[in-house]
């Protein structure tokens, strides 16, 4: 009884955390549907959603309603068991990585010592539920899909490392919270100009978003490693998608935005969360933008610009900023 | 056809057997191509045909030839009026009725906007091929004008059936001229966006440039026309080559490239639609009146017996008609010879050894209109 009154508060939180990822998951994914579409809708000249509801605001609850009634269709010769494992492998892990993000001072789930690698760690399982989905759909497009998004992610994840790994130099730690208690007088996107390039580049090709959309280029692999699915194991998918925009929008808040840190507005304790997401969203902004603006990369140009520049760069840049940490 | 999946995979176990189409986003309408491929790389092609065949030709030797027209749009529903164009000359050719000066004016016009129209419709298509969403929408707010324009004086939309054996079905007005003229500072103020924004861009630049490239050589192997030669450096256009209608009277270039590869191509056909502007800007200068249907046509068309040839510069390339009659007013044989058709055959030598995103935009350079090649 006693052990059970010692861990109740431990137990207590986890709960809590856990209800709050859910909520800033599907919230983020309603958010990010509406603002995608209205977005895109007005970058192409036309309204966007405006049926239902003023604006269509409930248009994406309305889709989500649509999405849970469809028949969930399994291909006659996919593997069955994979193929409905592969959504809950894309959707499930994107709640970790949740509770590690400060998301202002007081806000935060656990702050681990080891909160960077709890964060890539899992988000690296996104890109295994891509494979076992595109390979158990037994579809040509689907394969060519996943493969193409496994050997994307496993390069770009170097240069995101590589560029992540300066900035860890320099506070010598991985939790995130003392990542943005170090960045009081200035931001590092002040001092790592390169490494927040480097990043951003990256995200956008670990987040399978245009212009590197390759794993579900439409107008080559008809819809990619997800051309199979339908109704709700879809949408998983693309819950999965605008969670991880959402994680590693954060975690480029975290290491070069400066997290929460921002002026203080009065008389709310907690300002440094309006702070926080209003970088995330503008992140988030920036990879909407881009996505509705460009062509596609053709997949030797991607891995060309990763090896040959972005790898090269972020090691150089990794190699001046440790000199510069041992010298200074 | 005999090559099929299963012998294909079976005779050659290291490669494998891509099946594009016919339902697929980037061919455009029932094309399916077969593809052996190596990794990403397409080593072997084969587009497979006949999805769509309606027999146009056969019909045209059941029907008086005057009654064909509405046909002629329905093979190349983007060029519905340069193929009219092409058929009415035809007849007017056989039965040798000369054409009111106004008709060629009001024809020229309309099939320079018909050309335009299906310009920028592959603007938008083939950047969508290319992965970029947006410009589709701003080409088809520049095409829906076009398509008011002609609406308002054909009738249609798409499918046009304008031009009648000796002239057309009905007069221009006031309100065609003016419309005419603000699309043409529309579209031209619109030109500057896009070579801003798309063909400037350095990714367009490096998915088009030393893809899919021609040589005059190659294109006169194959019977290719239009704006893929002329992106080899051969300056091949039958307004300006053979001038047909009352195309020798405008000034106007020929745009052409050297390069032969899907960005000569590209930037061949936008060039064309600031050509086409011109011309339509001279033609409203010098409209004049007078009546918009020759003297005397009759109403049973009686070919006299021989063969007759037409042909015409369709947005896509050469596109010729060739009738033989028996002296009755119904045809004894149509054949159409459409730019498409030879320009897809080149497919299987251009894209060997590419990759499968270049196979998407080679074949998006050759602007394919399915329905022109089951006919």
């Amino acid at each position: 009884m006693e052990i059970f009154y010692s861990i109740l508060p431990e137990l207590i939180r986890i709960v809590v955390c856990a209800v709050c990822g859910a909520v800033i998951v599907f919230g983020n994914a309603l958010v990010m549907g509406y603002a995608e579409r209205k977005l895109a809708g007005h970058i192409m000249l036309r309204p966007g959603p405006m049926e239902v509801g003023p604006h269509g605001i409930y248009q994406l609850v309305v889709d989500g309603l649509k999405l849970m009634g469809k028949q969930l269709v399994v291909p006659a010769k996919a593997d069955p068991l994979l193929f409905r494992f592969a959504p809950l492998l894309a959707f499930a892990p994107v709640f970790v990585p949740l509770l590690v993000i400060p998301f202002s001072s007081k806000l935060q789930g656990f702050d681990l010592d080891i909160g960077l690698l709890v964060i890539l760690a899992l988000a690296s399982i996104n890109l295994l539920a891509v494979l076992i989905g595109g390979w158990s759909s037994n579809n040509k497009y689907s394969l060519f899909g996943a493969f193409r998004a496994v050997s994307q992610n496993v390069a770009y994840e170097i240069p995101m490392l590589l560029s992540l790994l300066s900035i860890i130099f320099m506070t010598n730690t991985f939790s995130l919270k003392a990542v943005v208690a170090a960045q009081s007088p200035v931001w590092f996107i002040v001092i790592q100009p390169l490494a927040f390039l480097i990043y951003l580049v990256s995200i956008v090709a670990e987040t399978n978003r245009a212009p590197f959309d390759l794993p579900e280029a439409e107008s080559e692999l008809t819809a990619g490693f997800h051309t199979e699915y339908s109704g709700m194991s879809f949408s998983l998918f693309v819950l999965g998608e605008y969670a991880n925009m959402f994680i590693v929008s954060s975690v480029a808040t975290v290491f070069f935005l400066g997290g929460s840190s921002g002026i203080p507005l009065p008389y709310f304790e907690y300002s440094g969360i309006i702070w926080f997401m209003l970088k995330v969203y503008t992140l988030m902004f920036f990879l909407v933008w881009i996505r509705w603006t460009y062509p596609r990369t053709r997949f030797d140009q991607l891995m060309n610009f990763c090896w040959k520049y972005l790898i090269p760069f972020a090691l150089v840049n990794l190699l001046i900023t440790v000199v510069m940490v041992k010298l200074l | 056809m005999s090559m099929d999946i299963e012998v294909l995979e079976d005779s050659r176990h290291h490669r494998y057997v891509l099946n594009m189409g016919p339902q697929h986003p980037s061919t455009h309408g029932v094309l399916r191509v077969l593809l052996e491929l190596e990794g990403e790389y397409a080593m072997e092609l084969l587009p497979v045909l006949g999805y769509g065949h309606r027999c146009h030709e056969k019909i045209a030797e059941f029907k008086p030839a005057k009654s064909f027209m509405p046909n002629t749009a329905r093979m190349d529903y983007l060029g519905a009026l340069i193929y009219n164009q092409g058929f009415a000359q035809l007849l007017e050719k056989a039965a040798g009725i000369e054409v009111p000066e106004r008709v060629e004016y009001i024809r020229v016009m309309a099939s320079e906007l018909n050309r335009i129209q299906s310009h920028l419709l592959w603007y938008g298509a083939y950047l969508l091929d290319l992965g970029a969403f947006t410009p589709i929408m701003y080409a088809f707010d520049d095409r829906e004008h076009i398509l008011d324009i002609l609406e308002d004086v054909t009738g249609s939309r798409l499918t046009y059936c304008y031009f009648r054996v000796g002239g057309v079905s009905k007069d221009i007005d006031d309100k065609f001229v003016t419309s005419t003229r603000a699309f043409i500072d529309r579209l031209r103020s619109r030109f500057p966006m896009y070579e801003d924004l798309v063909n400037g861009n350095v990714i367009l630049q490096k998915r088009l440039i030393d893809v899919g490239e021609l040589t005059p050589h190659i294109c006169a192997r194959y019977g290719i026309t239009g704006p893929m030669l002329r992106g080899t450096g051969v300056a091949y256009d039958l307004r300006r080559a053979e001038p047909y209608s009352i195309y020798s009277e405008f000034d106007f270039e020929i745009p052409t490239e050297t390069k032969g590869d899907c960005m000569a191509s590209f930037l061949v056909r936008f060039r064309e639609m600031e050509q086409s502007l011109r011309i339509i800007e001279q033609a409203l200068d010098r409209l004049p009146e007078g009546p918009i249907m020759a003297a005397k046509v009759p109403k049973k068309l009686k070919i006299p017996a021989g063969d007759y040839n037409s042909s015409v510069e369709a947005p896509r390339g050469e596109l010729s008609y060739y009738l033989v009659s028996d002296g009755s007013d119904v045809p004894y044989r149509l054949k159409v010879r459409t730019p498409s058709y030879s320009n897809l055959s080149v497919v299987p030598e251009m894209c060997q050894g590419m990759l499968l995103s270049d196979v998407v935009s080679a074949m998006g350079s050759l602007d394919l209109v399915i329905p022109e090649i089951d006919r």
